[in-house]
């Protein structure tokens, strides 16, 4: 149904199959593995936020402290008081180990596409904006396009548009290695050997409420992405990632 | 389909053989140098040997951060324990004269130390975090005998790996290897704040290791057996935390 909304020409699906793909092998082979790795530090993230649903500011933070902000849900450990009258189970020793499994896999990967990235000249070609693009009148052309539930053109939809590359930077370049940092710094061992890491932000239960934020925002993008594949073609945009080729039912005409 | 071609074959095939005796020769030079876990077999046994095989690598002999003691978590929070009996009631009724902590294993001279002979030890003083893995915190000023000294007067054999501690809980017991056995803020902690140490912190005696999380600092410790293998102790995990599911290793 919605794969007619972006549905290249036959010209370029004929380029398409014989010459281009849309996604590298690295490319793919990563996206899914981060995939994985991700939704694996959701879940067990949301399960080890639970044993204690508070968060704070600086140093130091327990139930004797008042919090920066309290999620209004219950915890799996008694200690907390939430306001509920029973507890949740407690899910957080499994969770704990696979949330740290999920992150080394998730930071291997990454620093795997990003090498990938800066020397096949991916983040060069496909997220770097052009000088242009980033005029107000270009990202306004592609805010108006994307308010109106305008499709890409042909040739477009073979490439990022400007506000697809500066989100796709912003969570590759900021949001990830913000996410790693705060994980980090929450470390006990990580920071004797470098208290730097944690100082500038402001302590550790500063590190672990930032940590909370970056995944909320994570998430958001994880769900704009899901919601934007699927408006744009779920069919053909699973396909391009998978097999590399959008289009491939029709490869053989 | 006609994308596999014998180069790729090829390729793929080289990569993949060189990535397993690569694998493989890292698995046993991680051996050589035990940067293996006692819990890293199993599902999250990769996962945990990184971790444990990056920290030993980079942060041996880093120090915990110490704060000012104006940092010093007003009131502190003491986690819930399980009640701890009368026998307990009643070396607290003494003023745990009758404490002991108890030394055997691979040391030259086991021995059985009173709760007034460890205080008339070195003491070393230091104002550091604890932070449980449930996500809370406090600061706290820790005051006790560094485990290193107490390994030093009973003489610890050369092949020693791991300090085996007990608590008067019996279902509480843990394990460090030798770099946090032997590091300089480990402490055998008889002290908290400026006065004893409080029984629901711990006191008489806790173990403080401040660079891993609260639940390897383990209070109410009787008992340090010195090995050079955690295999014979229970399912050979390394410690009553993987037993219930989590991470023998608790820096990060």
């Amino acid at each position: 149904m919605a794969d007619s909304v972006w549905d290249p020409t036959p010209a370029s699906l004929v380029l398409a199959t014989t010459v281009r793909s849309r996604h590298s092998a690295v490319v793919r082979i990563t996206h899914w593995i981060t995939t994985l790795s991700f939704l694996a530090l959701l879940v067990t993230g949301v399960e080890i936020l639970i044993s204690h649903p508070r968060f704070y500011w600086g140093e130091t933070g327990n139930v004797l402290t008042p919090p920066l902000f309290k999620l209004p849900i219950p915890a799996s450990r008694s200690t907390v008081p939430t306001g509920y009258g029973y507890v949740l189970p407690d899910q957080n020793g499994w969770s704990r180990y696979l949330h740290f499994q999920s992150a080394w896999v998730a930071v291997l990967t990454g620093l795997l596409y990003v090498v990938f990235g800066l020397l096949s000249g991916h983040f060069r070609r496909h997220l770097l904006p052009a000088r242009a693009d980033l005029s107000w009148k270009g990202l306004s052309t592609v805010i108006s396009r994307h308010l109106r539930f305008r499709p890409a053109s042909g040739e477009e939809s073979w490439s990022y548009n400007v506000l697809q590359r500066l989100t796709y930077l912003q969570v590759i370049f900021v949001l990830f290695p913000l996410v790693i940092w705060t994980g980090l710094a929450m470390s006990p061992a990580v920071v004797s050997a470098f208290p730097a890491a944690v100082a500038v932000l402001g302590g550790q239960q500063s590190a672990r409420t930032i940590h909370f934020f970056v995944s909320v925002l994570l998430v958001l993008f994880l769900l704009v992405h899901v919601v934007m594949v699927c408006l744009t073609g779920f069919r053909n945009r699973m396909r391009a990632m998978i097999t590399g080729r959008p289009a491939a039912d029709r490869e053989h005409v | 389909m006609s994308r596999i071609s014998r180069r790729n074959l090829i390729t793929t095939g080289l990569a993949a053989t060189a990535g397993a005796s690569g694998l493989a020769a890292a698995a046993k030079l991680a051996r050589r140098y035990g940067l293996i876990p006692p819990d890293g077999g199993g599902l999250y046994g990769p996962g945990e040997t990184l971790t444990y095989a990056a920290q030993r690598l980079l942060t041996r002999h880093s120090m915990a951060r110490e704060f000012n003691p104006s940092q010093v978590s007003k009131p502190p929070f003491a986690n819930a324990v399980a009640p701890l009996g009368e026998a307990f009631q009643r070396l607290r009724e003494r003023a745990f004269s009758d404490w002991r902590l108890t030394v055997d294993g691979m040391v030259a001279r086991p021995a059985s130390f009173s709760l007034g002979e460890l205080k008339s030890f070195p003491r070393r003083t230091q104002t550091t975090h604890l932070a449980c893995e449930e996500g809370w915190s406090y600061i706290a000023q820790w005051t006790g005998v560094p485990l290193s000294h107490i390994l030093d007067v009973v003489g610890t054999l050369p092949q020693a790996r791991y300090v085996v501690y007990r608590s008067f809980q019996a279902d509480w017991w843990e394990s460090i290897d030798m770099a946090d056995a032997l590091h300089p803020q480990t402490l055998v902690t008889h002290g908290m704040n400026g006065g004893e140490l409080p029984v629901a912190f711990g006191g008489p005696l806790r173990l403080r290791v401040p660079r891993q999380l609260g639940y390897k600092s383990v209070k109410y410790i009787t008992h340090l057996t010195i090995t050079d293998s955690l295999k014979r102790f229970c399912k050979g995990l390394g410690s009553a935390a993987p037993e219930a599911g989590y991470a023998w290793y608790a820096g990060i």
